[in-house]
């Protein structure tokens, strides 16, 4: 049987040394009435056939060429350098586990400390923590950071947050007792937070400075949710008054994966320090002096702390954040500002093509926005059909996840990164140029 | 050996990696206000140096792939690199989760077969694979549990958990609001159900519980406490973290449980990353299937899609549909070990255990009566005495290449030693380690001091961990705060220490 290593003799041995005659004496425990005699599953396979078995499901899902993604709204296509799987794939670190050890953990947890550097760095905050699960879920612990610092029950939502990280809060505010109002107007003396995606869901820049002064001047933190790889241009949240930034880090180096496992960040200013969820690597010595690093402020955490614990995060996403860290680390700042700059351009290079198209406009086109923007195209669903038989992966229609926007309806948001070359810009633009004619022949331009 | 930290190693003069050229034409600038002041002190590496760094940071860690890690309730089994392999195919890494569903359909059919695969395991009726971790499905539970309440116009305050339980419970409840209610083990380390009683109304959501609970030992009274805690209204939570010691043997599902979670970096297989990703599938009972995360996934005459609508639903608990790639793994492992496989892999679990038990016996204290199922817990407290403790036998262990027991856990046990061999060890590793257990303890005896001493072998000794969380340095500072750092700083760029008071 695979993965098994006993010989039924070294069973026959194990039992005799133990004195009993069969298993069954071992689960003498277990009331015979709720035992049962295997699992109604099929019998094992060979691992040829269970590869056969799981390649064919592979191959049943349609896999777009990597340059003809348009498509983002939380997960991305980016040049992920061989160094990134080189270094998750050593069975040291994929197979090891959470560092509680720290002698013989020390691989992991100086990554850790330099992953909290990376991050701490790149959104220009004092401390981050060693990962959470991902963005959503960073931006829930954030929100509950901030209604336990200020004693206050609302969250405000400013701007248009990803819809599943409102589900997300709402999710965990219906647990912990706090509630979510979204828009501005809301923003009272019982405001815990407001919260802000940078860029937005829709890919606008928000005014971020504005918004962190705000909730300050109605003692409330500014949490920011932001885009790791725009931090190589964009102004970082600890430039712009942030108390709490967090975010998903997915770009940094990790596969699309049907959504996961990516890894969550969150940092804060060192105030807030003691409040941070889950595990934080600190520096120690040992009594020769020597450097290493250690699982630190624990008593933050619930296995300590249990019920007092600022979270209930146990297990991270650690080999998620590990490949971040190498992603940043084969970047350096000059490289990551290089690819946030070309997807920045390629993104308005492409922005200004789709504008010209007839049919199409920018619903925003006073706003700002980086490399992911909203594109109006009526029959959304037709021209996106056609990008499909084309090979390609066209943007994200976001009416059907905002039913109380009509100004959301026909609008697709469309991203561009360091991997859609010119000529898959052409190809789009192309696609979308004959869509639009044959819908504008049909039924005149709207 | 110590490796200098990528900070360190950043040398200011290197150019950047070679990457694509933007290759269009645009005016478009970023206006200067939304501009970043001062890059973030990223390192600079060449890619070698960075291969090296992180080869050097690996050669620093204990893994399953070269170390036995007898670690109590956490199933620290082999994990099968075909699943690696499988988690990698491009039609499964490279999928978009915001795909149509008609493009995704072998990604769907995978997350819906895996759900029925582990329905059979624990006896339930459905399963959410959308938690990302053992924590993280505790308080998805906990909030459907809550949801169903709420359906039925009752306001539950509190949780019960017993004293022997893991802390993620009481910090979970507390997450989802809740007060916790402690309930005491037994002398025999099984839940004391005179307090149970006494401890259950009707302001009571849930009972929390392992079986086999974290001593490693089998609730006899199960389906006596399952009745108890339906008679009052309240619902029953399995937590899977021992799920290792039942697949085949029995199911929570009968045992009367309401919902029941699974970590898949445990049972099934799925890798540990240093601390994650994981995966937390929830299962439940009919009257709480309404309440589930959503979407769902549902398999309409072959066709597979995911159903948002569902009114009552919980919400989400996290972006997308769960940790994919974990799924993928835990699916390949389903796969091959089949029913058969599975209930071998649960036997040997509990023959290992047992085995290792009997090793231990007269070496260090036994405070509870085997036969125990897929763990045990010892007591270093014979060696009192000697002024060592449960902390000294583990890092004698790890000075002798081995990973440390779980210890000083579960809390009532004083100086516990909490062993979990798994059914992947072989006799020969089982032995080894018990009598290096064994030998450990006669040094223990003979000199301890030299044990206290111990490790000396590895990158580091023991660190003033009480030191360190006096005085937290959580990160590198660009203008070197680090008085141990040998090699020179690049100069300094940035300064993005945000001293807002």
């Amino acid at each position: 049987m695979p993965y098994l290593v006993h010989s039924t003799e070294d069973r026959e041995a194990m039992l005799e040394a133990l004195g009993v005659a069969t298993m069954d004496d071992l689960l003498v425990d277990i009331p015979p009435h709720l035992r049962v005699d295997g699992i109604d599953l099929e019998p094992g396979l060979s691992e040829f056939e269970t590869m056969a078995r799981v390649r064919a499901l592979a191959g049943r899902n349609r896999v777009f060429e990597d340059r003809l993604w348009f498509r983002g709204g939380g997960v991305y296509q980016r040049f992920v350098p061989a160094a990134v799987s080189a270094v998750t794939s050593k069975p040291e670190f994929y197979t090891a586990y959470t560092p509680y050890q720290p002698e013989a953990s020390q691989g992991t947890l100086q990554a850790i400390f330099e992953f909290q550097t990376l991050i701490a760095e790149l959104t220009a905050m004092d401390v981050a923590n060693a990962s959470l699960y991902d963005g959503a879920t960073a931006l829930a612990e954030a929100a509950m950071m901030a209604v336990v610092e200020t004693g206050r029950r609302h969250v405000v939502v400013a701007g248009c947050l990803h819809p599943e990280y409102a589900d997300v809060l709402r999710c965990y505010g219906d647990g912990r007792g706090f509630d979510l109002r979204v828009g501005l107007e809301h923003v009272g003396s019982d405001t815990a937070a407001i919260v802000y995606q940078q860029p937005s869901f829709l890919g606008l820049l928000e005014d971020a400075a504005g918004l962190t002064e705000l909730a300050h001047r109605h003692g409330a933190l500014g949490i920011a949710c932001v885009d790791p790889i725009s931090l190589g241009m964009l102004a970082p949240p600890g430039e712009q008054g942030a108390d709490i930034a967090v975010g998903e880090g997915q770009q940094l180096g990790l596969a699309a994966s049907y959504g996961g496992p990516h890894v969550g960040f969150i940092a804060c200013r060192k105030e807030l320090m003691r409040r941070l969820p889950g595990r934080l690597v600190g520096e120690g010595h040992d009594d020769l002096g020597r450097r290493g690093f250690v699982l630190t402020l624990t008593a933050r955490e619930q296995h300590i702390r249990r019920a007092r614990a600022t979270s209930n995060i146990c297990t991270n996403h650690s080999l998620c954040a590990l490949a971040a860290s190498v992603y940043l680390t084969y970047m350096g700042p000059d490289g990551l500002r290089q690819v946030a700059e070309v997807s920045y351009q390629r993104a308005h290079a492409l922005a200004e093509r789709l504008a010209a198209i007839p049919g199409f406009e920018l619903p925003f086109p006073d706003r700002q926005f980086l490399n992911e923007f909203p594109v109006r195209m009526f029959h959304v669903e037709h021209h996106l059909a056609r990008l499909r038989a084309a090979g390609i992966l066209g943007g994200l229609p976001v009416g059907p996840m905002f039913p109380d926007r009509p100004d959301l309806e026909d609008v697709a948001i469309f991203c561009c990164t360091e991997v859609n070359d010119p000529a898959a810009l052409d190809l789009l633009v192309e696609v979308l140029t004959a869509s639009a004619a044959s819908v504008n022949t049909r039924s005149g331009a709207r | 050996m110590t490796e200098p930290l990528s900070f360190e190693k950043s040398r200011s003069a290197l150019p950047p990696p070679r990457l694509p050229q933007a290759g269009v034409q645009t005016d478009a600038q970023l206006p200067e206000e939304h501009r970043r002041r001062r890059p973030p002190a990223l390192p600079r590496l060449s890619e070698a140096e960075i291969m090296r760094h992180y080869s050097r940071l690996a050669s620093m860690n204990y893994s399953i792939s070269e170390q036995f890690y007898p670690l109590g309730s956490c199933t620290m089994k082999y994990n099968p690199v075909a699943n690696e392999e499988a988690a990698r195919l491009p039609g499964f890494a490279g999928l978009h989760p915001y795909q149509d569903e008609e493009t995704a359909q072998g990604a769907l059919e995978l997350m819906w077969r895996l759900e029925r695969a582990l329905c059979s395991v624990v006896g339930v009726d459905r399963i959410t694979l959308q938690p990302a971790a053992g924590a993280h499905a505790e308080w998805t539970a906990l909030r459907m549990i809550q949801a169903y309440h709420r359906a039925r116009g009752e306001d539950r305050t509190e949780v019960i958990v017993p004293d022997a339980a893991h802390g993620t419970n009481p910090a979970s409840a507390v997450l989802c609001g809740f007060k916790v209610v402690e309930v005491r083990s037994g002398a025999d380390g099984r839940v004391d159900t005179a307090d149970l009683e006494a401890k259950l109304s009707n302001r009571v959501a849930a009972l929390m519980l392992t079986n086999p609970n974290t001593l490693g030992l089998f609730e006899r009274e199960i389906a006596e406490m399952a009745e108890m805690v339906h008679a009052t209204g309240a619902k029953l939570y399995y937590d899977g973290a021992n799920l290792n010691a039942l697949m085949g043997v029995c199911r929570p599902g009968d045992m009367g449980f309401d919902a029941v979670h699974l970590n898949l970096h445990k049972t099934f297989t799925t890798p540990h990353g240093g601390g994650g990703p994981g995966a937390g599938p929830v299962g439940v009972k009919t009257d709480l299937v309404p309440f589930l995360p959503r979407p769902t996934v549902e398999c309409d005459d072959g066709a597979f899609r995911l159903d948002h609508d569902r009114p009552q639903s919980i919400g989400r608990v996290r972006s997308f549909y769960g940790n994919f790639g974990m799924l993928v793994r835990a699916f390949t492992y389903v796969l091959a070990m089949g029913g058969d496989g599975l209930t071998q892999a649960s036997r040997d679990a509990i023959l290992a255990a047992n085995y290792l038990r009997h090793r231990l016996e007269g070496v260090l204290d036994l405070p509870h009566e085997g036969p125990c199922m897929h763990e045990f817990v010892a007591s270093a407290r014979n060696l009192g005495p000697h002024g060592i403790k449960a902390l000294d036998v583990a890092k004698g262990l790890l000075e002798r290449g081995y990973y440390a027991p779980t210890v000083y856990f579960p809390l009532i046990v004083p100086e516990a030693v909490m062993i979990e061999p798994t059914e992947t060890e072989s006799r020969a590793t089982l032995d080894a380690f018990a009598d290096t257990v064994q030998a450990i303890v006669e040094l223990a005896r003979r000199s301890p001091e030299d044990l206290r001493a111990e490790p000396r072998s590895l990158p580091v000794g023991r660190l003033d961990e009480v030191a360190a969380a006096r005085n937290p340095v959580l990160r590198w500072r660009p203008n070197g705060r680090d008085a141990t750092a040998s090699s020179p700083h690049e100069p300094v760029r940035s300064d993005t220490v945000n001293d807002r008071g």
